[in-house]
């Protein structure tokens, strides 16, 4: 998807509308390339005294013609513009399905805002070329095929003379056009400085204070703004020139008209109204001329854009089910196991995972701890393939990770993520996100095991009430929760918490994993926390270190070994008593 | 992206109260305007005069086979045509110039005034909002000042002189032609009211299209854990149509619009035929007549337009005035007293007394604070997190104003100095290291003109930074990118000291960063430290041990009060919350130096 021709497929799709669309431009341009030869007649009507009785008769055919050409002009818009509208339609929904379907590896390599440049304004770049562009075109080529033939009819010399300024018309439309896009270019540029200057003020207005720099930020300011402004009149110097040359360049056309056509009435090679028709054909040929050269613009602009996008089409989607699928896998019972794993992010980076060996049967609960960076996260994402391992394998009920179909395997794992992320959306849309046959039963169980339901009818609208921007905001511990609610609305055999209740209350917490423990009967844990509270009861500790297991155990068993995880609960302890302390 | 309420602010088109503030922006520039509108009035005239020419040309020379008159015309056309392109060209250039001024003082302005706001205002407003308020808020009324308010004369003065020349050419074919026109300005603010309905349609479409992407790709991980793509690519599939249908909806409009402008000038015209066709038969009126008004109806139609495109551009200025007024009318600063003494320099003491403090009104994060720091001396600060030692500092600096009790410096109240100049005197190191776009240098001396170069790099080598930024290609002047993204956090503190160090304060804050660093540069860092200390008043919220160690002594806050004060050693024998903290933050560092 590099170029334009690329499109062609879209285009397909809609042949038979946008074939109406050019015959449509055929026929009004026909109908309005006939007022002025109504016009004409009607001039030499006047000019030789001939039959008046006529005008009335040519008024009406003229107002006939205009709302002839007018229904089509209409026609037209509603059929190529309207197609240019479903092809970007068309051409949006593919890009979108093709970024759904990319690993988190693109994802960390691409920022949100980047992406979104591409579905929005490089998408409407395209837009741009597909209605506008080919609409012009085909009308600007139509009508200076008819309306040259008949100005070469009328008088071939005059037309040669006329013509000869509207090449240029077009040339300088491109050429201002793309000298003003480049300008345009640069002061975005600036205007993007300035924001980011401000954004910065406004982000470290703490050190600018307190080191008394405001006069210093204010003529930073000043200056970055002096350079807007001079960049935004660079644009303008050449902007300004625009509307002159067009009417200077398509005036100059009609004054010859005037001297030459004039000289040609008098010699009486011409008629006052082959004149008066050249003078409106003129006028009908300068608009499209204009046209032309803004589409030039407007080409080049959409290929550039394409090849921005072609980059994105070309990105893997990687993590997929393949040969090894086993599709008639449909449930995973929850047995998990890592034999001599290592993962690295990159190729140049250092292991983020070194020779994990863990084994979990079904129905355990087993507890990942270790400080920030230690693995612990990355370890997780292993387990629902948001990447896959370079060493070692990885079993899942004693199969290979890659024969279990990807869909299978994610239905299974509820994760609650370290970072919450709801959509703004009802709670209960939220919680009920991953279910395949969503009940209110189910979504209240779920509300329910993770201690929301009392959070939730404090709301008015209760599960209906809306989160996010333009809804109400939840406290960090009541995200965990609802995230937490939404993992196991799905009935997952395997419940992954990843430091998944840094923002609920000790309390609140322990009777959480209460209610948990009874949920978890028959399904596989995986926890990871901070705090010894929420991993001590679990089947098997691991402690990370450095992308390593450092210890494993259970709770007293690491205890009485006075490691990490010792040290660690030694240190809890003090914390709590030092918070009672009044 | 989705925009707050404050941003919704829709407007009135029109607000007296608002347009006369916006006009007193434009007073500095008065002359321009009025130069602006006689070039208006001369320019209008240009345009309309060629039709006119036109029918002198056709009536009175190629009709009587005149050739030099004929020649005389056309020149006279080209005249008038190359004059109106060069008038025309610096029309348009002074219009953009006076605009883009307008806009760069406004902007100025509300910058000015946003570096006066205190710290409560940006706790309580999102970044994001500022930002937009001196960025895409002032560029939106650029329109309004470049073309909105000179421009509307261009508009009035083109249609005036179009009919004092068809007047004078014809009364009764003027009144013929004009009688299309109420429909034209009818069909005009129609299509222009219909089309910022849609257009407003269409905008609320793309901000849930936008909204919905940027979402999705934020939660792109959740949305594939749960094996949501086909779900979610049908609620895009189905936001996408309803963005298609809205710009399909407004597509209607243009196209009922053009046609209808193009058949409203052919009935003109097919009007001036039939009637002046008569007419010239019946009386004197003749072909150039004709011709003029023929031109005269496709000229009457711009400036229409242009008159009902104003009224969108003053609504978008309107609201976005609006808004900004309401930022330039927040008046949330720390206040100066005005008879207050204006210290030459200090000494660096430092006293509590009885402060209370409290973000929000009875909700005290410091309560009954009491304590003195004498010149030179070093305080270490320490306590749980939520205990209140940033709060003691935030105070001390005056970015918040207390609500009882007094904060004396060498024996005056803070509040009696100018917070600028007691700032002068304090340099603070936070504990999140905040680099501004630039280079190393700027970032040290935050391009203060009173730091020279050998003071960056003689402060840079006393807190030990010099070895590594030597070691930068660029050396001083290598290019801070991304708020530091290439520096390591050590690298960024040592900056950070150096800063500080450079400004050569009395007073010393300290906030030391808890995140862990290697031996190597921990090492590095309790040297510059011990360095920062030597020879000024120093507070410290400590993480370290050796810094307690040395500290003169030691304030153990908890829960908004200072509980204990002592040495190291004191305290420790105390046994209390100081002896509870320092098992639980501060042992281990001890093994690690043991080992």
């Amino acid at each position: 998807m590099d170029k334009l021709s690329s499109l062609t497929k879209y285009f397909k799709r809609y042949k038979g509308k946008l074939g109406l669309g050019i015959l449509f431009i055929l026929i009004s341009d026909v109908a309005q390339v006939y007022i002025p030869l109504l016009l004409k007649d009607s001039i030499e009507i006047i000019q030789n005294n001939g039959d008046y009785s006529k005008l009335f008769d040519y008024a009406l055919l003229m107002t006939g013609a205009a709302l002839l050409a007018g229904l089509f002009r209409f026609l037209i818009r509603m059929t190529i513009i309207v197609v240019s509208r479903e092809i970007e339609y068309d051409l949006r929904y593919d890009f979108w399905a093709h970024l759904q379907r990319l690993p988190m590896r693109f994802y960390q390599n691409n920022t949100t805002g980047n992406l979104m440049a591409h579905a929005t304004n490089d998408i409407s770049a395209v837009r741009m070329y597909v209605g506008p562009a080919v609409m012009y075109s085909i009308d600007t080529l139509t009508k200076f095929v008819i309306t040259i033939s008949i100005m070469m009819v009328l008088s071939w010399e005059l037309t040669v003379y006329t013509l000869i300024p509207l090449p240029f018309l077009s040339y300088i439309v491109y050429k201002l056009s793309t000298k003003i896009h480049e300008k345009f270019t640069l002061i975005q540029e600036k205007f993007s400085d300035l924001t980011t200057l401000a954004q910065e003020n406004f982000a470290g207005i703490r050190v600018i204070k307190s080191y008394v720099r405001e006069d210093n930020e204010i003529n930073k300011f000043i200056n970055m703004n002096k350079e807007y402004l001079e960049r935004n009149m660079d644009k303008v110097k050449i902007q300004a020139l625009f509307m002159p040359i067009l009417f200077l360049i398509s005036g100059i056309s009609i004054i010859v008209v005037v001297w030459a056509g004039g000289t040609m009435v008098i010699d009486g090679s011409l008629t006052l109204g082959d004149m008066s028709a050249f003078i409106i054909y003129l006028g009908m040929l300068i608009w499209p001329m204009i046209a032309f050269g803004w589409v030039a613009n407007i080409i080049q602009q959409a290929s550039a854009s394409m090849k921005r996008l072609g980059k994105i089409w070309r990105e893997k989607q990687e993590i997929e089910d393949g040969k090894l699928t086993h599709h008639a896998i449909n449930m995973v019972s929850g047995g998990i196991k890592f034999n001599n794993v290592s993962y690295k992010y990159a190729e140049n980076l250092p292991y983020a995972l070194k020779n994990i060996n863990i084994e979990i049967k079904p129905g355990e609960t087993a507890a990942f701890i270790g400080h920030t960076g230690s693995g612990k996260t990355t370890l997780l994402n292993l387990i629902p393939r948001f990447f896959d391992i370079n060493e070692g394998e990885i079993l899942i009920d004693g199969r290979n990770i890659h024969e279990i179909p990807l869909k299978v395997l994610r239905r299974s794992v509820g994760m609650v993520p370290q970072e919450t992320f709801l959509f703004s959306d009802t709670i209960r849309n939220n919680i009920l996100y991953g279910t395949v046959n969503s009940s209110e039963e189910k979504m209240l169980e779920a509300a329910r095991i993770s201690l929301l339901n009392n959070d939730v009818d404090q709301f008015n609208k209760g599960y209906d009430t809306i989160l996010g921007e333009r809804g109400i905001t939840l406290s960090g511990g009541q995200k965990q929760r609802t995230c937490l609610a939404r993992a196991i609305a799905i009935d997952p055999s395997i419940l992954i918490l990843d430091d998944s209740f840094s923002a609920v209350d000790t309390n609140t917490e322990e009777a959480i994993l209460e209610n948990l423990r009874g949920y978890m009967k028959n399904r596989t844990s995986i926890i990871v926390s901070h705090r010894i509270s929420t991993v001590k009861n679990a089947d098997k500790i691991y402690v990370l270190k450095d992308g390593s297991i450092a210890e494993q155990g259970r709770h007293d068993e690491l205890v009485a070994s006075e490691g990490i995880y010792a040290e660690l609960h030694y240190k809890q302890l003090l914390e709590e008593e030092l918070k009672e302390l009044n | 992206m989705a925009p707050s309420k404050d941003d919704e602010i829709l407007g009135k088109a029109y607000d007296s109260k608002l347009m006369k503030r916006l006009l007193g922006y434009v007073k500095p520039y008065k002359h321009y305007v009025i130069i602006a509108i006689l070039l208006n009035i001369v320019v209008a005239a240009l345009g309309p005069v060629r039709p006119y020419l036109t029918k002198i040309a056709i009536d009175d020379y190629i009709a009587r086979s005149n050739y030099d008159g004929l020649m005389y015309i056309t020149l006279l056309l080209l005249g008038s045509l190359f004059f109106q392109a060069i008038i025309q060209y610096f029309l348009t250039y002074f219009t953009q110039l006076m605009g883009q001024k307008i806009i760069y003082d406004l902007r100025v302005k509300l910058f000015k005034h946003v570096q006066r706001l205190a710290l409560k205002y940006f706790d309580k407003t999102p970044l994001g909002r500022i930002v937009t308020r001196t960025t895409n808020d002032v560029e939106s009324l650029n329109e309004l000042f470049s073309s909105g308010i000179v421009m509307v004369f261009s508009d009035i003065f083109i249609i005036l002189w179009i009919l004092i020349f068809m007047f004078s050419l014809s009364w009764d074919l003027s009144l013929v032609t004009l009688s299309v026109l109420p429909i034209l300005i009818y069909a005009t603010f129609l299509f222009r009211r219909k089309v910022r309905e849609s257009y407003r349609d269409v905008r609320f479409h793309l901000a849930r299209l936008n909204s919905f992407m940027q979402e999705r790709i934020g939660g792109m991980s959740i949305m594939q854990l749960f094996s949501k793509e086909k779900d979610e690519l049908k609620s895009f599939g189905s936001i996408n149509a309803d963005h298609k249908k809205a710009n399909v909806d407004s597509i209607y409009y243009y196209a009922v619009f053009f046609p209808v402008v193009e058949i409203l000038s052919a009935v003109a015209v097919a009007l001036i035929v039939w009637y002046g066709g008569g007419e010239v038969v019946q009386s004197s009126m003749t072909i150039g007549v004709l011709f003029a008004f023929i031109q005269y109806t496709e000229m009457f139609f711009r400036p229409i337009r242009d008159l009902s495109e104003k009224y969108n551009i003053m609504q978008t200025a309107m609201a976005s005035s609006e808004r900004i007024f309401k930022l330039l009318d927040n008046d949330t600063f720390i206040k100066n007293n005005e008879n207050g003494v204006v210290p030459e320099d200090i000494k660096g003491e430092i006293e509590f007394k009885d402060v209370s403090f409290a973000h929000n009104s009875n909700d005290y994060v410091l309560k009954n604070i009491s304590f003195k720091i004498n010149p030179g001396e070093t305080v270490a600060i320490v306590g749980a997190t939520g205990a209140g030692k940033t709060s003691i500092i935030n105070i001390l600096t005056r970015f918040y104003d207390i609500q009882k009790g007094s904060i004396l410096v060498d024996g005056v109240d803070i509040r009696d100095m100018d917070k600028r100049d007691l700032r002068q005197f304090i340099s603070i190191v936070l504990q999140d290291v905040f680099l501004f776009s630039g280079t190393i240098k700027s970032n040290i001396s935050l391009d203060s003109e009173e730091i020279s170069e050998e003071q960056v790099i003689e402060a840079a080598k006393t807190v030990g930074a010099f070895g590594f930024i030597d070691r930068l290609p660029a050396k001083f002047d290598e290019v801070v990118k991304e708020k530091g993204s290439t520096l390591s956090v050590g690298q960024k503190q040592l900056i950070s000291f150096a800063r500080a160090l450079a400004y050569n304060p009395q007073i010393l804050i300290l906030d030391e960063a808890t995140s862990s660093v290697d031996t190597e540069t921990e090492l590095l860092i309790q040297k510059a430290i011990e360095k920062l200390l030597v020879g000024r008043t120093s507070i410290v919220i400590a993480h370290r041990l050796s810094t307690i160690q040395n500290a003169d002594k030691i304030l153990v806050m908890h829960k908004g009060e200072v509980r204990e004060i002592g040495t190291h050693q004191e305290l420790l024998a105390q046994k209390g919350i100081y002896y509870r903290l320092y098992q639980l933050q501060y042992k281990d560092q001890e093994i690690t130096k043991t080992a």
